[in-house]
């Protein structure tokens, strides 16, 4: 399980290469990229800049991978994220996931994804053509990792 | 009875994103005056400075605690030495 945080944009084809080599028990690689787009609520992004917390980044996204591993049946994890300044069309962050079968697969990347959007310490900040704020979070994010919840059960 | 927990605690805060900008800081040392260690302590101290701590603390605003790195709840205790830090809601991927 590897878990990157940096500045340097990664190589999706290569990583994936990586994750699932020597490794014929994979019969399924399940992957996501998150990029920058230009547009956001209307106004026109220039630049995106992501912020972290040093210290914790690393080991928030360590448990994050933890989790996956201990509800789906998967093999390896390889997330990046990217920090720093960047621009529309640029790659954010990736997600690669490698299974006996797709559905755990496709359903660990989901589920790292919807995780990492609510517990992860990153933080983007946009350049507009009317200046800089911070991006706020999202409720559909909120709910999207509440989907993982079990339902409640009534003691 | 005596409080074994007459040591003075002093922690380290840190202010993230969008706080740093607000408080003007990237954080700052507090010593707790009190025999409440707690983080719910801590943030009531913050807020009672008003201004922009008592904005972005108001009860119902969405920040985050992380305890050495880690998440937990307003009710959790904090030791001499710990790093407390405030974060918004986090928007990352």
């Amino acid at each position: 399980m590897t878990v990157r945080v940096q500045i340097a944009d990664f190589d999706a084809g290569r990583e994936i290469a990586s994750l699932r080599a020597g490794d014929a028990r994979v019969g399924a690689v399940a992957t996501f990229i998150g990029t920058v787009r230009d547009v956001n609520d209307t106004a026109q992004v220039s630049t995106l800049t992501l912020e972290h917390y040093p210290g914790m980044t690393e080991k928030a996204l360590e448990a994050i991978v933890a989790e996956a591993t201990s509800r789906f049946d998967i093999f390896d994890v390889l997330v990046i994220h990217r920090v720093g300044t960047l621009a529309p069309a640029d790659q954010i962050v990736l997600v690669a996931v490698t299974s006996a079968h797709r559905g755990d697969a496709f359903d660990a990347c989901r589920f790292l994804m919807d995780y990492l959007k609510t517990r992860a310490p990153f933080w983007k900040k946009e350049t507009t053509p009317q200046g800089t704020r911070w991006v706020d979070a999202r409720a559909s994010d909120d709910e999207a990792a509440a989907r993982w919840e079990p339902p409640a059960v009534p003691r | 009875m005596p409080d074994s927990r007459t040591a003075a605690v002093t922690v380290q805060l840190v202010y993230l994103a969008r706080l740093r900008e607000a408080f003007g800081c990237a954080g700052e040392a507090m010593t707790l005056p009190g025999v409440d260690s707690s983080v719910a302590a801590i943030l009531a101290i913050l807020r009672a400075r008003g201004g922009a701590f008592a904005k972005e603390l108001a009860a119902g605003r969405a920040v985050r605690v992380a305890l050495n790195h880690a998440l937990v709840d307003a009710d959790a205790d904090v030791r001499d030495g710990d790093e407390v830090a405030l974060l918004p809601p986090v928007t990352g991927g």
